[in-house]
């Protein structure tokens, strides 16, 4: 109905907005559509219908003997102790540069500006936390293994590099949230920096770094089941070798058991932060 | 010097007691312990090669690697095609978040309870639906979807769609359960259907946190669209694992800068309007 109608009943006052609002949908949309090459019919061809249909039908029931479930559990402590080595040695790379970029350790700053030279190494170090976080976790993966080959090697170095990056910026950014005054008076009063960060920064903010890091634990669990798909080890690695032979029901289990997994890291995770909250 | 016989006003020696390694009453103990074992198992049960890169002939390979990524390549017309190819990590994430969101909002109704009466007969299994999306991670929804509609950026789409739907619908859920009562109270009491006090009670309060939670999923879909081409779902990811795959490693530095650039402009804006929405 047009603004102008002659009957006032059947006015419809948004009508502008409203064309508005779809024309300007269709036309970001449009592109959206081609680029994606959307085209919802390829689901129900029959050239993929067939194979769909018998890798689904495949799924029921899911794959239970004996040698494949342990082969399953093997893989998926595998996916664990891949997450827990590459969360640990993230760790100890991201403390020594997260202590090296605190701006509250600085001596210099006490006194009004800090000094140039130790601005320029915090923001130096700063910026290869950043480098380091913005690569996605599945790009280093890919990279290390073609440095270090297949296995589990890559996925801990994968997880090792990017979240050192994630947890050195987090940490930073915990220890400058806190309230600098014990730290900045131990410093005053000529204690080292280790010493400030020891007995004044770390018990303010023990707690809280803590759970960012069994929270980051978490997340590395659900990244290092997928990095097996770039052949980085783990769950992944056994799925995407399933799915290549199209083996619906050994999919299906490892679908279950990754659920599990996932659901697992959660609930422990979950019920940790609570305790440190 | 009478001091030590007068126990009233003497400098009691106080005795700093070293605290114990471990008490079995205290919970961080237990906590640090617990950790401590599940690291040593980690890397214990891990066949590690340390000696892949840790001994100088590794550096040296990864140093040669390195020295292969440059200089990238900028030749025009393989810029042409990165440019499309990160058009098309755009496209993949914007569509697969629209069609979450409907996705999503529709399976959102079911899943949450909006009032006291309501009977929400299909809560908990739509919640179940919801959290199968949600715990199957994008790439593995991609690689199965590969089996159905091919290499292409439609599988990535589809497989972001799903993944995000799980996400963006339990908190949906948990927002259309948490609106205030009393507007859809309000219409209910006056015999008005389910969908219309959907539509013009419950909806227009929980829009703004509709909003913010799918452009925040964008954000991350941004992310993840760029990497799920490696396993052939279209994007910059496809042309990355392709080069790499071919040993180009110059096109594979530049797509890998491609990727940096456009994680750096995607965070720059979502700090941007976060500082803006601050206001």
């Amino acid at each position: 109905m047009t603004p102008t109608s002659a009957k006032p009943e059947l006015r419809d006052p948004a009508w502008l907005g409203r064309m508005f609002w779809w024309l300007a949908a269709a036309v970001i949309l449009w592109p959206l559509l081609k680029l994606t090459e959307f085209k919802p019919s390829l689901l129900f061809e029959p050239g993929a219908l067939k194979p769909t249909w018998h890798f689904l039908t495949d799924f029921f029931p899911p794959k239970l003997d004996a040698e494949f479930l342990i082969m399953l559990v093997r893989e998926t402590w595998r996916t664990v102790a891949i997450a827990t080595a590459g969360l640990t040695l993230a760790m100890l790379l991201a403390i020594p540069l997260c202590l090296l970029s605190v701006r509250v350790l600085s001596i210099s700053a006490l006194n009004g500006r800090m000094a140039f030279l130790p601005s320029v190494a915090r923001q130096a170090i700063r910026s290869v936390l950043i480098v380091l976080r913005s690569v996605p976790e599945l790009v280093w993966a890919l990279l290390f293994v073609r440095i270090v080959g297949l296995g589990p090697t890559s996925g801990v170095l994968a997880i090792a590099l990017a979240y050192s990056g994630m947890l050195g910026k987090v940490y930073a950014d915990i220890l400058e949230s806190g309230e600098p005054h014990a730290t900045q008076s131990l410093l005053r009063n000529g204690t080292g920096r280790l010493q400030a960060f020891f007995y004044a920064l770390l018990p303010q903010t023990a707690a809280e770094l803590t759970s960012y890091t069994v929270y980051r634990w978490e997340c590395a669990i659900r990244s290092s089941a997928v990095l097996g798909f770039v052949g980085a080890g783990g769950l992944g690695q056994q799925m995407d070798s399933s799915m290549k032979m199209f083996n619906g029901s050994e999919v299906c289990s490892m679908l279950i058991v990754f659920m599990l997994l996932v659901w697992l890291a959660d609930k422990i995770s979950a019920w940790l932060r609570q305790g440190l909250a | 010097m009478k001091s030590n016989k007068s126990p009233t006003h003497s400098n009691t020696s106080f005795k700093v007691v070293a605290p114990k390694l471990f008490d079995a009453h205290c919970t961080a103990c237990w906590f640090v312990a617990a950790v401590m074992c599940l690291m040593v198992a980690s890397f214990w049960s891990l066949d590690l090669q340390w000696a892949q890169f840790l001994t100088w002939s590794a550096f040296q390979k990864m140093g040669k690697f390195i020295a292969e990524l440059f200089p990238p390549n900028v030749e025009p017309a393989f810029l042409k095609k990165l440019f499309v190819a990160s058009l098309e990590t755009l496209a993949m994430s914007a569509l697969g978040t629209i069609l979450a969101v409907i996705l999503g909002l529709a399976l959102a109704l079911p899943a949450s309870k909006s009032h006291a009466e309501d009977p929400a007969r299909w809560r908990s299994a739509t919640r179940l639906v919801l959290n199968a999306l949600r715990s199957i991670p994008e790439l593995v929804w991609a690689a199965m979807l590969l089996i159905t509609v091919g290499l292409g950026p439609f599988a990535g789409t589809l497989a972001l769609a799903l993944h995000t739907a799980g996400v963006l619908g339990r908190l949906f859920a948990e927002a259309i359960e948490n609106a205030p009562a009393s507007p859809s109270f309000a219409l209910r009491t006056r015999g008005v259907g389910v969908g219309r006090v959907f539509m013009y009670a419950t909806l227009p309060q929980i829009l703004p946190q509709l909003l913010s939670y799918t452009l925040y999923r964008w954000e991350n879909n941004i992310r993840a669209a760029a990497v799920l081409g490696v396993v052939g779902a279209g994007g910059l990811g496809q042309m990355l694992s392709y080069h790499l795959g071919l040993f180009q490693m110059r096109e594979t530095s530049s797509v890998l800068i491609a990727m940096l650039i456009l994680v750096a402009i995607v965070d720059a804006l979502s700090y941007a309007s976060r500082k803006f929405l601050e206001r």
